[in-house]
């Protein structure tokens, strides 16, 4: 159902790749939102909005073969990995050519030919399921690794204690990345964690370094990602990367993010990841048209997905049925 | 005929599983002491000696992380093989089994799967605790996208493991514990299968049928021994072997036959999978049954204290009396 001829990602150069990525992910989250708003977009959907600069250098930085595990907060991870956005799109808005058919939603993204390895809504289940994609890793000399993404919050579940020890345990080629937002849903982490900071300050617990990394900054990310990959690659174990950012929105649809203090918004608001780094950009002599051009397209090729994806009909009612078992149904009795 | 030696369930498990390392090099075993210590029942005895600790792996302890690394391994292409030392234990790992192994499948339109193999022993009468004596197969029954096989003597052990661990979809493979060293069957030394799915007619007969799976087939067929020797009686004994998928077949064909049958599990009574197939039977049935489908099963209590532990347990007795009610009703 990609209807664009040109591929979504245009740029060669990496400084303008990183920016164009970024760019990608703000104007498809924003159309999300009024798609939302509109009544389009169906069931729940987590932006990223403000968060884009650690899935973009992340996207940037990944082999092709390496994977990805995401949270519900995934349609960021999922475009960097080079997924169109129109299929994206329709499966939000539930439709049939949606990259889950329009079965899965904001939640279930997921794509095999990117590494997409799912997008998951119980809170720490994904890092134990990264973790064993890993050893498969390992085990088979591949060289892939499993880049993990999560929130502060789920540095609190036994889950991802229990994976962080495993992966230490064996030398797996793991990437945790906590986007740490600062919040859980409504609650602040740090009125429900023993630490500081909630998953550099428990690294040492697994012997792991202690890294925290300006997750609004997308070079300083690019450089961390490329960094820890290759060291993984190169069999040296796993890291934990502890990226500062901000949702720029609530925590998920409907959510006004009022327990949030102006303040503390207002200042985020300044570190928006996208305009600092295009100021950068133009200091470092990057053209203003350059730039303009990067907006201008991705901007088209959104409005284009999203005619693509609304003019996509609704999935059939079977497909609720599909897919249960290995014989492809739900109704497997002998 | 071929080697031909006679083994318990346990060597029968530890047969499978060396087979199942030596056919297919995606396969890895891995559980909390599995590796150098051979696993609390001795299961994996012997097997980090011939295959190493790449692929019989001793893990820390964390029942969520074993069964959440066996996804992620099996999504990436292996077959793991994960035990789980008691299956009480396996309350830790819900969120894994039911809401990622099962759902793999589902959620990305069948592009990913996670084939992996869950074993846990299970079941009471060894003198150990609650937790480490419960029968929560339902638990799972009650999960579409999980398989869930019994075995209950050496054959069915070593062919159904075999299978289980040939199986696109994930299975819990649940292993009587009062059985493992209980006694011996003829087992082949080459890799049979025994196909998933399928129950097993014990016993013929045609005046009652009696259903049981894993354990709970010790006592069906001592019972169904003393319903013929003393009361005439000629029972049928179907051991399903496979509760998902269920082998509704057989069980239909049997009780259409018999009229009658006894549905014995030593799971707590309320929601256990006996009702699920008194169910079936009346809904497929309904209009062969002289009787009521009668359950034998444990009370609707936690699992008792040791000294309470043969009283809390269906016994042969139970189970002659439920099927003399049955063919008198
Ligand atoms: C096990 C579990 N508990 C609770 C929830 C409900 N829930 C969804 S997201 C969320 C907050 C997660 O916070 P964090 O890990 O910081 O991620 P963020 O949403 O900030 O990206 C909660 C409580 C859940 N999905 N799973
Ligand atoms: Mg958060």
């Amino acid at each position: 159902m990609t209807q664009t001829t040109t591929p979504q990602l245009v740029e060669t150069d990496v400084r303008l790749r990183l920016f164009e990525r970024m760019v990608i992910l703000r104007r498809f989250e924003k159309r999300v939102y009024d798609l939302f708003l509109q009544g389009f977009v169906k069931g729940t959907s987590h932006l990223s909005i403000g968060q884009e600069a650690i899935a973009a250098g992340f996207g940037e930085a990944m082999r092709s073969d390496d994977w990805t595990f995401a949270t519900y907060r995934g349609h960021a991870h999922t475009l960097s990995r080079g997924v169109d956005m129109a299929p994206v799109m329709a499966e939000l808005m539930g439709r049939a050519g949606g990259l889950m058919a329009g079965k899965g939603g904001s939640m279930h993204l997921t794509s095999v030919e990117h590494g997409m390895m799912g997008s998951y809504a119980i809170v720490g289940a994904h890092l134990p399921i990264a973790v064993g994609a890993a050893f498969s890793a390992k085990y088979r000399k591949s060289g892939q690794v499993a880049v993990c993404f999560f929130g502060d919050g789920t540095t609190n579940i036994g889950a991802f204690h229990e994976a962080l020890n495993f992966a230490a345990v064996y030398r797996l080629p793991v990437v945790f990345v906590c986007e740490n937002n600062l919040y859980m849903e409504y609650t602040a982490i740090h009125d429900v964690t023993a630490v500081e900071h909630p998953a550099a300050d428990r690294a040492a617990a697994y012997g792991l370094e202690r890294i925290i990394v300006d997750g609004n900054d997308v070079s300083e990310m690019y450089r961390i990602a490329q960094a820890r990959l290759t060291r993984a690659r190169d069999g040296y174990g796993p890291s934990l990367i502890e990226a500062l950012t901000y949702r720029h929105n609530g925590h998920s649809r409907a959510d006004p993010g009022k327990y949030r203090p102006d303040a503390e918004v207002a200042a985020w608001m300044e570190r928006d990841p996208i305009p600092a780094y295009r100021e950068r950009l133009e200091r470092e002599g990057v053209t203003t048209q350059a730039l303009d051009a990067i907006e201008e397209r991705v901007s088209i090729a959104v409005d284009r997905a999203t005619e693509s994806a609304k003019a996509s009909p609704p999935p059939p009612a079977e497909a609720a049925y599909r897919d249960v078992w290995s014989d492809g149904g739900w109704q497997w009795r002998s | 005929m071929p080697d031909m030696a006679k083994l318990t369930i346990a060597q029968a498990l530890n047969q499978a599983l060396e087979a199942a390392l030596m056919e297919d090099s995606a396969v890895v075993i891995l559980g909390e002491d599995v590796g150098k210590d051979g696993g609390v029942f001795r299961i994996t005895d012997g097997l980090f000696e011939k295959f190493g600790g790449d692929r019989v792996i001793d893990t820390p302890l964390a029942e969520s992380g074993i069964v959440g690394t066996s996804v992620g391994l099996a999504m990436a292409g292996m077959k793991p093989v994960a035990e789980i030392q008691f299956f009480g234990f396996i309350y830790e790992t819900m969120d894994q089994i039911a809401s990622q192994a099962a759902r793999v499948r589902f959620r990305s339109l069948g592009r990913y799967s996670a084939p992996m193999v869950i074993r846990a022993p299970f079941g009471g009468g060894v003198k150990a605790p609650e937790i480490h004596s419960d029968s929560l197969e339902a638990l799972f029954t009650h999960t579409p996208g999980i398989k869930v096989v019994v075995p209950s003597n050496p054959y069915d052990a070593k062919g159904l493991l075999l299978s289980a661990i040939d199986d696109p979809d994930p299975v819990l493979f649940l292993e009587p514990m009062r059985l493992y060293r209980a006694f011996r069957d003829e087992v082949p030394e080459e890799a049979y299968r025994v196909p998933l799915g399928k129950a097993s007619v014990v016993r013929e007969g045609t005046d009652v049928t009696l259903i049981g799976w894993g354990p709970s087939m010790a006592l069906v067929l001592a019972a169904a021994d003393e319903l013929v020797a003393q009361y005439d009686i000629a029972p049928e004994v179907v051991d399903l072997r496979t509760l998902t998928p269920l082998d509704e077949e057989t069980i239909v064909t049997s009780v259409q036959k018999t009229q009658r049958a006894v549905v014995v599990h030593e799971a707590v009574r309320t929601s256990g999978f006996g009702g699920e197939i008194a169910a079936l039977i009346q809904e497929k049935a309904f209009l062969y049954l002289e009787a009521p489908v009668l359950r034998v099963t444990g009370y609707d209590t936690p699992y008792p204290m040791t000294m309470f532990e043969d009283l809390w347990l269906p016994d042969t007795s139970q189970v002659v009396t439920a099927a003399l009610s049955s063919v008198r009703f």
